[in-house]
C-alpha cells in the first residue's frame, strides 16, 4: 500500500471545496432568465379535487405561470411508476394506482402536489401560491397499515381493492409449521418498525431548462443516481427522449435513500421550463420535506422462532404489513420483499423460514428505501428476537448466537441468498472484547448506586448489499439492471480521468476511486479527476445506494483498468523492445522486470497519443471502458453492542458506550470506513431513540419539522468505538463489501436490547423517548 | 415571509412612534419572531427595530438589586461577571436557552414579550418576583404573564428593563424537549426575604405559572427532602406528542428537587 | 425596498432588497456567496451560520436590512488567502465531514466556540455547544475530533504567537 494507495487512510480530495464554501448543490445553481417555483401542496389526507381556479394567482405580481394537473396530462406527461413488479402469492401482479406528478382528480396524502406557480421571486411564488383557489370534498383517511386493510376503510386507489398492493410469501410455510409444533420452546413477538423520515441537510431541488433553440432539456436535480432519472423520466413520463435530455446531479448534500426516485417536481419543472419559456427552479423547504420526501420503514409484524431442546432454531415465520404511503414509489415494492424477507437468516442457520408480506395503501407520504432499506427492519425484528429469546431460555445472549451461527461459507438460506464469505464469531469476540461485556456486571451494579439503570445489548447484523447481479434481480421483477460502468481516460500527459456511473453524495468517491487508480499506476490522486453525477459527460451507470459504490463501481473502474494496463503494458512492450509479459507498472515507472529498461507513465501515455510509434495495428488513445456486473450480492456483518445508563426519574437515557465491530471485506480507506459507520450508527440510535413520525388519524403529519422531529444531535450521542475484523469478499476483484448501511441496520436492536435489559421489560417501542421509557417504568411499578 | 417594512428605531421614544399606525411588531433579537414571519404564521405590517438601542442593554448590580436592559442578550446575561455573582441562577438560566447562535441573537425583553409556554424566562421571572419597566409603567412579573403568549402589554407599550432584588438562594432545571430543545419542564426556584417562590414553564396549559404546592412544602424547609413523595396534579397540564401530561406532572417535582438541591449547593 | 450596506470578508457591498429579504438569501443571491446554506425553517440545523459583529448567528433568522451596517464573515471568507483557518484543516485532516451541506455551518460554529473558550474545550462541551448544528452524515464523532484538535491547535499556535511577541 502505497500512502495514496489502497488501504491507506487519505484525507479528502473533494474537501477543499466543502470546507471554502465552493461546494455546488442544486440551489447555488443560476440559470440567465430563471424563475422561481413555489409548489401548491394538499392540505387534505384525502380529498377529491372539484375545482382548481389559478386566474387570481396568474394576476400576482412577477408570476410567470400557474400550472395544473390537467395541462400537464394534456401535454402527455406520464404517471410516476414503481420499477419493480412483485407478484402476489395468488399470482397476480402488483395493484399499481396512478401517480400523476401533479394531482389531477384527487389528493392522496398531505403535501401531495397540485399547482405549480413559477413566479421572479420564490417569494412572490409563495404569495401567489397562496391566491390559488382549490375547492376539495373531503373524504375519510387511514394512515395506519392495519387498519387500512380491514373492511370498510377508505379507499385509496381504484386499482387496489381494500388498499392490498400484493400480498407475497417466501420460502415454506410448511416445514416452519412443522418446526413450531415440534418445538422445544418458540419465542413470540410483535414487531414495530417506526416510519423515519431521512432528511438528508440538502432539502431536494430540481432546476429545469429548456433550450428552444436546440429543443434540448437539461434538469439538475438533487439525484443520487441521474442516468436513471434520465432513464425513467424519457421511457416512462415522456419528458423528453433521452438524447435531448441532459441531468445533471452536481454535489449533493446526502441521500439516504430518499435522493433515488425520481419525484414529481423534477418532472414538473422540465415541462414547466418549456410551457413557460424560463428557466424553473425550485427548492424544498424543510416542512416540504418532511411531506413530500419519501419516508422508510413503518412496518408492523409478528413472528415466532422455534427452538429445539439445545436451543438451536429450526424454524421462523414472519407475518409483516409493510406500509408503502399514498403512491409506490420508484423501488417501494422491493423493500419489504426482496431487501426485507431474504435477510431473515440473519447470521444463523436456520432450517426452515417462512415470511409474508402485504404491503398497503395508506393516505401518508409514500415509503421507499431508506439507509438500509429492508434489511434494518429484518435485524430488528431478528435481533430483538433473539435477545427475548435468550432472556426467555435463561441463556446469555452471546451464547444463543454463537450456538446458532452459520460457521461455514458458501452457505444457501432458505430465503434465496448464498452467503459467501463471513466470520461471525471474530465479530461477537471483537465487539465483546472492546465493550468489556465481562465487566458490566460491575458497571451496573455502580450505576445503580448512582441510582441510575444500566443495560447492555448486542445485535448481530447481516445484510446484503453491493446491489446486485442484473440477471438475479431481473429473475426477481426488477425493472433494471444492477450493473455499473467505469471509463477510465489517461491523457497524453498521463493524469487521469474516470468516468463512473456511481455518484457521490458524502461517500468520498473523488478519493477512494482515486486511489484505487494509484495503486495501480502510482499516480498521485492529485493527478487522477473523478467525473460523476452528468449524463452528458458519463454514458450510462445506475447511480448510488445499497451500499454499491465499492463493490459493484469500484470494480467496474478495476476492469477498466485492467484493460488500461493491458494496452499500456503492450504500448511499453513495443518501445522497450520488451516481452509483454516482463512489463510491470510500478510508482509511475512503466518497467521492464529484471531490468534497468523503464519508461515514466506520461510518456507511455504520450506515445498512445503521439501514436508515432505503436505496435502494427494497434488503435491511438488511451482510454477504456467497462460494465462490470456482480455475480452475487455482499455480505457484510457484523456485531453491534450499545450500552445504556437510564435515569429512571425521567426517563431519559443516555448511551454511555456504543462499539461496532464489523466485517467490510477489503478497505479502500479506513477513514472513510469509519465514517460511514459513524454515520449510520447515528442513523440507527435515532431511529431506537429520537426519531418518530406521526400523523394523526386525519393524515396530519404532527412531525413535520425539525420542532417536533428529534434529528439526533451532537450530545445525543457518545463517541463510537469502531472497528473491523475482515473477510475478503471472493466475489469481485476488490474483495469488498460496502459499508454505507452498516451502521443503521445494526444499531437499533443493540439500543433497544440495552434499554429492555435496563429497564427489566419484554419490550419498548421506538423510539424510546425518555416520556415513553418513563412510561414504561411506572407501568411496572 | 409577507412582505414587511422594517425601520430600525433612534429612540425607545422613537419606537414608540413608530409602532403607531399599521400593524406593526417591535423586532429585538427576532428570534422567535422571523421564524414565525417565515413560515408565514405571523405577517405584522411593519417591524421596529430596537435590538441596537444602548439605552435597552446592559446588566447593572446596585447592592442586591438587579436591573436588566430588554435588549440585552441571552448570551450577554448569561456571561455577566456581576449577574453572575448576585444571581448566578439567573446567568445559568439564560445559558441553557436555545442554541449559541439563538443566545447571541435573543433577548430577555422578546422571550417575556413573546411569552411562549415553554420559554425559560418567564418562570425565572416569576420565580425572581421580577418587575418589568416599560415606556409607560412598571408591572410585577405576577400580573404580567397572562397565559398563552399572552402578556399585560397594552398596545404600543415597550418593555425598557426587568428588575428584580437578588434572592438568597436560587436555581433553575428544565427538561428539554428532545426535538425543539425548549422546556418540556422548567422550574426555577427561589427563596428570597419574602420567602419561597416556585415557578413552572413549558407545562402548564395556560403557560408558565407558580407551583403553590411546591411553594408550600419548601416554606417548612427550603431543602429537596421536603419535596420527597410529592405528587404534582396533572390538571391544567399540556399534553402533546412529546409528552403527557402525567409525565410533565411527574417532571415538575423531579426538577423541582433538582432545582432545590442546586440552590443549596 | 431598503438599501443594505454590508462589510462580507473585508469587502464592502451595498445593495437594495426587499425587507422581508433574509441576510442568508442576501448573502446567496446578491452576493453570489453560496457556501452559507439554508437546511431548515425553524432556526434549528444551522447550515446558515454566519459571523455578524464577530458573532455566529444564523442567517436565515435575521433580515439582510437588519443587518445592515454590520461586518460579516462567511465561510468563503474564513481562509487566509490560500491558507486554510486551522478549523477548516481540522475538519479535513479529521474527516469532519461527508456530504458537505452542514460544514460551513459547523464551521463557522466551531470557529466561534474556540474563541469562546480560550482555555481549551472538553467533549462534553464541544457536544452542548453543538446543540445548534444538525449533521445527517457523520454522526459527530469526526466533527467533534475536529474541534478539539483545532482547538488544541490554536491554543498552541497563539501561545507561539505569544512568545514571540514577549
Amino acid at each position: 500500500m502505497g500512502i495514496e494507495g489502497v488501504g491507506a487512510r487519505v484525507a479528502r480530495k473533494e474537501d477543499k471545496r466543502f470546507i471554502t464554501g465552493g461546494g455546488r448543490y442544486v440551489d447555488d445553481m443560476v440559470v440567465p432568465g430563471m424563475k422561481h417555483a413555489v409548489f401548491v401542496r394538499s392540505p387534505h389526507a384525502h380529498a377529491q379535487i372539484k375545482k382548481i381556479d389559478v386566474k387570481k394567482a396568474q394576476g400576482m405580481p412577477g408570476v410567470v405561470g400557474v400550472l395544473t394537473g390537467k395541462e400537464l396530462k394534456a401535454d402527455g406527461i406520464g404517471n410516476l411508476i414503481c420499477g419493480w413488479m412483485i407478484h402476489s402469492k395468488d399470482g397476480s401482479p402488483m395493484k399499481m394506482g396512478a401517480w400523476s406528478p401533479l394531482a389531477v382528480d384527487k389528493v392522496r396524502y398531505v403535501g401531495d402536489a397540485v399547482v405549480i406557480v413559477i413566479a421572479d421571486t420564490k417569494g412572490q411564488a409563495r404569495d401567489a401560491s397562496e391566491a390559488v383557489e382549490i375547492t376539495y370534498k373531503e373524504l375519510k383517511a387511514v394512515v395506519d397499515a392495519t387498519k387500512a386493510l380491514q373492511p370498510g376503510a377508505p379507499q385509496i386507489h381504484a386499482e387496489a381493492e381494500n388498499n392490498l398492493i400484493f400480498d407475497w410469501e417466501i420460502g415454506d410455510g410448511k416445514a416452519v409449521d412443522a418446526a413450531i409444533k415440534s418445538a422445544a420452546h418458540v419465542t413470540r413477538m410483535k414487531i414495530v418498525n417506526n416510519r423515519l423520515v431521512p432528511n438528508a441537510m440538502e432539502p431536494r431541488a430540481a432546476l429545469g431548462h429548456y433550450d428552444k433553440a436546440e429543443d434540448h432539456y437539461t434538469c439538475w436535480t438533487t439525484s443520487q443516481n441521474p442516468h436513471v432519472a434520465r432513464l425513467v423520466m424519457s421511457a416512462f413520463y415522456n419528458v423528453a427522449p433521452e438524447n435531448k435530455l441532459r441531468v445533471i446531479a452536481p454535489d449533493v448534500g446526502g441521500g439516504f435513500g430518499s435522493k433515488i426516485y425520481i419525484y414529481p417536481e423534477e418532472i414538473v419543472c422540465l415541462w414547466a421550463s418549456k410551457k413557460t419559456g424560463v428557466p424553473v427552479k425550485w427548492a424544498a423547504d424543510r416542512t416540504e420535506s418532511f411531506l413530500a420526501d419519501a419516508h422508510g420503514r413503518d412496518h408492523v409484524s409478528t413472528v415466532e422462532m422455534a427452538f429445539d431442546k439445545d436451543n438451536r432454531i429450526t424454524g421462523l415465520k414472519v407475518d409483516t404489513i409493510a406500509n408503502l404511503g399514498a403512491y409506490m414509489s420508484l423501488f417501494s415494492s422491493c423493500v419489504p420483499t426482496y431487501l426485507y424477507a431474504t435477510l431473515l437468516s440473519g447470521q444463523y442457520d436456520i432450517p426452515a423460514i417462512h415470511a409474508n408480506v402485504r404491503t398497503v395503501y395508506t393516505n401518508t407520504a409514500p415509503v421507499d428505501a431508506y439507509r438500509g432499506a429492508g434489511r434494518p427492519e429484518a435485524t430488528y425484528l431478528l435481533e430483538r428476537t433473539m435477545e427475548t429469546a435468550a432472556r426467555e431460555l435463561g441463556v446469555s445472549p452471546a451464547e444463543l448466537r454463537r450456538k446458532n451461527f452459520i460457521t461455514s461459507f458458501p452457505h444457501q438460506t432458505p430465503v434465496i441468498l448464498s452467503y459467501d464469505a463471513g466470520d461471525y464469531n471474530a465479530s461477537l469476540d471483537a465487539a465483546m472484547k472492546a465493550a468489556d461485556y465481562a465487566g458490566f456486571a460491575k458497571r451496573k451494579a455502580d450505576a445503580a448506586k448512582r441510582g441510575k439503570l444500566r443495560g447492555i445489548g448486542m445485535s448481530c447484523y447481516i445484510e446484503a448489499c453491493g446491489l446486485a447481479p442484473s440477471a438475479a434481480v431481473g429473475s426477481l421483477g426488477a425493472g433494471v439492471g444492477l450493473w455499473e460502468s467505469a471509463e477510465v481516460r489517461v491523457n497524453a500527459v498521463g493524469t487521469i480521468e474516470v468516468l463512473t456511473g456511481s455518484h457521490s453524495h458524502g461517500q468520498g468517491h473523488e478519493t477512494t476511486f482515486a486511489q484505487l487508480v494509484n495503486q495501480r499506476f502510482g499516480v498521485p490522486i492529485d493527478s487522477v479527476s473523478i467525473v460523476h453525477g452528468d449524463t452528458d459527460k458519463v454514458q450510462m451507470g445506475m447511480g448510488t445506494y445499497g451500499s454499491r459504490s465499492g463493490a459493484v463501481g469500484m470494480s467496474a473502474v478495476a476492469k477498466a483498468l485492467d484493460k488500461v494496463e493491458a494496452k499500456a503494458k503492450k504500448i511499453a512492450a513495443h518501445l522497450l523492445e520488451a516481452d509483454e509479459g516482463d512489463v510491470v507498472i510500478e510508482n509511475g515507472e512503466v518497467k521492464v522486470a529484471g531490468t534497468d529498461k523503464s519508461l515514466p507513465w506520461f510518456q507511455v501515455a504520450l506515445a498512445a497519443y503521439t501514436a508515432h510509434n505503436l505496435p502494427a495495428g494497434m488503435e491511438p488513445g488511451l482510454k477504456e471502458t467497462a460494465f462490470y456486473d456482480p455475480s452475487n450480492f455482499t455480505f457484510p456483518a457484523g456485531c453491534y453492542i450499545c450500552e445504556v445508563e437510564i435515569d429512571p426519574e425521567t426517563g431519559l437515557t443516555e448511551i454511555v458506550q456504543f462499539v461496532a465491530a464489523d466485517d467490510f471485506g477489503n478497505i479502500i480507506n479506513p477513514m472513510i470506513v469509519e465514517g460511514q459507520v459513524h454515520g449510520g450508527i447515528a442513523q440507527g440510535v435515532g431511529q431506537a431513540l429520537l426519531e418518530g413520525t406521526r400523523y394523526d388519524a386525519s393524515g396530519q403529519l404532527l412531525t413535520a419539522s425539525y420542532m417536533d422531529y428529534t434529528m439526533p444531535r451532537a450530545d445525543d450521542l457518545p463517541s463510537f468505538k469502531v472497528s473491523t475484523s475482515n473477510t475478503p469478499c471472493p466475489g469481485n476483484p476488490l474483495g469488498v463489501k460496502g459499508c454505507g448501511e452498516a451502521g443503521a441496520i445494526g444499531s437499533p436492536p443493540a439500543v433497544i436490547n440495552a434499554i429492555t435489559d435496563a429497564l427489566g421489560v419484554a419490550d419498548i417501542p421506538m423510539p424510546a423517548s425518555p416520556s415513553t421509557v418513563w412510561s414504561a417504568i411506572h407501568a411496572k411499578h | 415571509m409577507y412582505s414587511v417594512n422594517y425601520h430600525r428605531a433612534a429612540s425607545v421614544a422613537d419606537a414608540a412612534k413608530l409602532l403607531k399606525g399599521g400593524d406593526a411588531k417591535l423586532l429585538s433579537g427576532g428570534m422567535t419572531l422571523i421564524p414565525a414571519m417565515k413560515t408565514r404564521l405571523a405577517s405584522p405590517s411593519d417591524l421596529v427595530d430596537v435590538s441596537r438601542l444602548k439605552e435597552l442593554q446592559g446588566v447593572k448590580v446596585s447592592g442586591k438589586t438587579v436591573t436588566i436592559g430588554a435588549a440585552t442578550t441571552h448570551y450577554d446575561v448569561s456571561t455577566d461577571e456581576k449577574l453572575k455573582k448576585a444571581c448566578p441562577a439567573l446567568a445559568h438560566m439564560a445559558s441553557l436557552i436555545g442554541d449559541p447562535a439563538v443566545r447571541y441573537k435573543g433577548t430577555i425583553g422578546g422571550s417575556i414579550a413573546n411569552n411562549d409556554p415553554a420559554a425559560d424566562y418567564p418562570a425565572a421571572l416569576l420565580a425572581l418576583g421580577a418587575t418589568i419597566v416599560t415606556n409607560k409603567r412598571e408591572i410585577v412579573a405576577d400580573k404580567f404573564f397572562k397565559g398563552l403568549f399572552e402578556t399585560a402589554l397594552k398596545e404600543g407599550e415597550i418593555i425598557t428593563a426587568i428588575t428584580f432584588i437578588a434572592p438568597a438562594k436560587a436555581a433553575y432545571q428544565k427538561f428539554r424537549n428532545p426535538a425543539s430543545r425548549y422546556a418540556i419542564v422548567g422550574v426555577f426556584v427561589t427563596k428570597g426575604k419574602d420567602g419561597v417562590r416556585a415557578a413552572v414553564t413549558g407545562a402548564g396549559d395556560d403557560g408558565v405559572f407558580r407551583s403553590k404546592e411546591i411553594e408550600a412544602a419548601l416554606a417548612k424547609k427550603f431543602d429537596a427532602s421536603s419535596l420527597d413523595g410529592l405528587k404534582v396534579s396533572a390538571d391544567g397540564l399540556m399534553s402533546d406528542i412529546h409528552a403527557s401530561a402525567e409525565y410533565r406532572a411527574n417532571l415538575i417535582a423531579v426538577m423541582a428537587r433538582r432545582a432545590v438541591a442546586a440552590a443549596n449547593a | 425596498m431598503s438599501d443594505v450596506s454590508l462589510t462580507v470578508n473585508g469587502k464592502r457591498v451595498s445593495g437594495s432588497a426587499e425587507d422581508r429579504t433574509l441576510l442568508v438569501h442576501f448573502l446567496r443571491e446578491h452576493l453570489g456567496l453560496t457556501g452559507t446554506h439554508v437546511g431548515c425553517d425553524t432556526s434549528q440545523c444551522g447550515a446558515c451560520v454566519v459571523h455578524v459583529d464577530g458573532r455566529a448567528v444564523k442567517s436565515c433568522t435575521m433580515l439582510a436590512v437588519q443587518a445592515s451596517g454590520s461586518t460579516i464573515v462567511t465561510i468563503e471568507g474564513l481562509a487566509n488567502g490560500a491558507d486554510l483557518h486551522p478549523v477548516q484543516a481540522a475538519f479535513k485532516e479529521h474527516h469532519g465531514l461527508q456530504c458537505g451541506f452542514c460544514t460551513p455551518g459547523m464551521i463557522m460554529t466551531a470557529t466561534d466556540m474556540i474563541a469562546r473558550h480560550p482555555q481549551g474545550l472538553d467533549e462534553a462541551t464541544v457536544r452542548a455547544e453543538l446543540d445548534g448544528n444538525i449533521c445527517r452524515c457523520t454522526g459527530y464523532h469526526n466533527i467533534v475530533k475536529a474541534i478539539l484538535a483545532a482547538s488544541q491547535a490554536m491554543a498552541k499556535g497563539s501561545k507561539g504567537k505569544a512568545k514571540q511577541a514577549a
